[in-house]
């Protein structure tokens, strides 16, 4: 997808190296970065092989990032997907947003950020960021570090330690998008 | 909340090698004003909310001009970008996309096959795909002078609006408002809705039009053709439900900036990324 390309681009115009892996033998011990665009359960049935170097990576303390169902995967699992198991390196799941306006949410919407100390948002506070889903995290721990209003709260990103996700596309949300990103690669 | 979105449009024609930006009047006369990815990354820079391009040559051969234009614009450029012009099939979407490109354009090959808007919603998700509409005004004598179409009272009169393919070049009698509801019911995620009356006149958007098929959808509804100033775009976000505004010519020739139109629109109290 479009996406996959967009953060390798983004990435590399902030000065990164980033690798493209379409299997889990290329991953190397840098920082991971999980993108993705569509549907939970074709997004994990793609992913599945990837699932236990991922883990893995997340236990030895590895940054790693998702973007978008990238995020959703990171969690148990998704109403979009009842039947489908997510990553599960954070408790609670996705679910629909309950909101009585138009879905998919998408556009620029404005970020809350609810824990200052995240280290995605070092630096540079709140701003408009670039969504497009239909589907949030509802996490069980408290990991919540944005939201977003789209006639109620919608998580934005998440963090816990190691593991941090965007529910907005921190490579299409313009100059505040790529200082997220920065943020990420100088862990 | 969601912000209004301010979009420079760059009409491309890809007859050169790295193609160009250019800008029709009235769908005709043609200006040129710089090099697409160029132009793209000055706009990114100055605050656009997302790019669209139109390939305007539309011929085939082509296609990998096009190709290389979003393949050098997405290097630089970190807001969604949007390519119309020549998508026939889902094949020409996925290179499109694969370049690139956040969303395509469809307007011709929909009208023709409108299945092609199923297929690119369940192949990229409906965000991927957005219905571009060039509508036409035909007036009438009175509200019900016509049947089987919708009709609009303007401050010209009553009229109804009629879809033109092929730049503007054809057209098959078909209701672009019914056009739009059908669009919405077969998965698109946005609607690029161009008055052909007002495009390259500068003289605002056809409020009228927008304000008819906005308020029918629950999509987001990018207004097009006519704007001339700030003022313009105020008057669309005030007087009717456009989630977007998008413009050309004043961007291009430097009559205006994107951080001006941003900043006058946040005066007057109009939420945008600033």
């Amino acid at each position: 997808m479009g996406n996959l390309r967009s953060v390798y681009n983004a990435i590399k115009f902030l000065g990164g190296e980033p690798i493209l892996v379409s299997s889990p033998d290329e991953l190397n011990d840098g920082k991971i970065i999980i993108p993705g665009v569509g549907a939970f359960g074709d997004g994990m049935k793609n992913f599945t092989q990837f699932v236990p170097k991922i883990s893995e990576a997340i236990s030895s303390g590895a940054p790693v990032l998702g973007i978008c169902l990238g995020l959703h995967m990171l969690f148990e699992k998704s109403e979009e997907s009842p039947d489908v198991r997510g990553i599960g390196a954070i408790k609670g799941e996705i679910i629909k947003i309950r909101t009585k306006l138009k879905l998919p949410h998408m556009g620029w919407n404005f970020l809350n950020v609810q824990k200052k100390s995240c280290p995605l948002f070092k630096g540079i506070g709140e701003g408009y960021a670039y969504f497009v889903h239909s589907y949030h995290a509802w996490p069980k721990v408290d990991v919540v570090a944005a939201t977003t209003d789209y006639g109620e709260k919608v998580t934005a990103a998440i963090w816990d330690e190691n593991i941090f996700g965007t529910q907005f596309h921190p490579e299409k949300s313009g100059a505040y998008g790529l200082k997220i990103l920065k943020n990420f690669m100088r862990l | 909340m969601l912000s209004k979105r301010i979009i420079p449009c760059l009409d491309c024609d890809l007859a050169v090698p790295s193609g160009r930006v250019v800008k029709g009047i009235e769908f005709k006369q043609i200006r040129y004003a710089g090099i697409p990815w160029e132009l793209a990354k000055k706009y990114y820079e100055e605050g656009a909310d997302e790019i669209v391009f139109l390939d305007i040559t539309a011929s085939h051969e082509r296609r990998e001009t096009m190709i290389h234009v979003i393949e050098k614009t997405s290097e630089n450029v970190f807001v969604p970008l949007t390519v119309g012009g020549g998508i026939r099939n889902i094949e020409d979407a996925r290179k499109v996309f694969n370049a690139g490109a956040d969303k395509v354009a469809i307007n011709t090959a929909a009208i023709e096959n409108p299945q092609l808007i199923n297929d690119i919603a369940k192949h990229f998700g409906s965000q991927a795909c957005v219905v571009a509409i060039d509508a036409k005004r035909r007036f009438i004598a009175s509200k019900d002078a016509v049947k089987d179409k919708i009709t609009v009272k303007t401050p010209e009169g009553f009229c109804w609006f009629e879809c033109s393919i092929y730049g503007g070049r054809k057209f098959v009698g078909m209701d672009a408002i019914k056009w739009a509801i059908e669009a919405e019911e077969r998965g698109a995620g946005e609607i690029l809705l161009t008055s052909m009356d007002r495009d390259g006149t500068t003289y605002g958007y056809d409020i009228p039009l927008t304000k008819a098929i906005a308020e029918k959808l629950s999509i987001p509804v990018i207004a097009s053709g006519g704007c001339g100033n700030p003022e313009h775009m105020y008057e669309v976000f005030k007087e009717t439900q456009a989630s977007a505004a998008l413009a050309a010519s004043i961007f291009h020739y430097g009559t205006y900036s994107i951080i001006d139109v941003k900043k006058y629109l946040a005066k007057k109290g109009i939420e945008v990324r600033l």
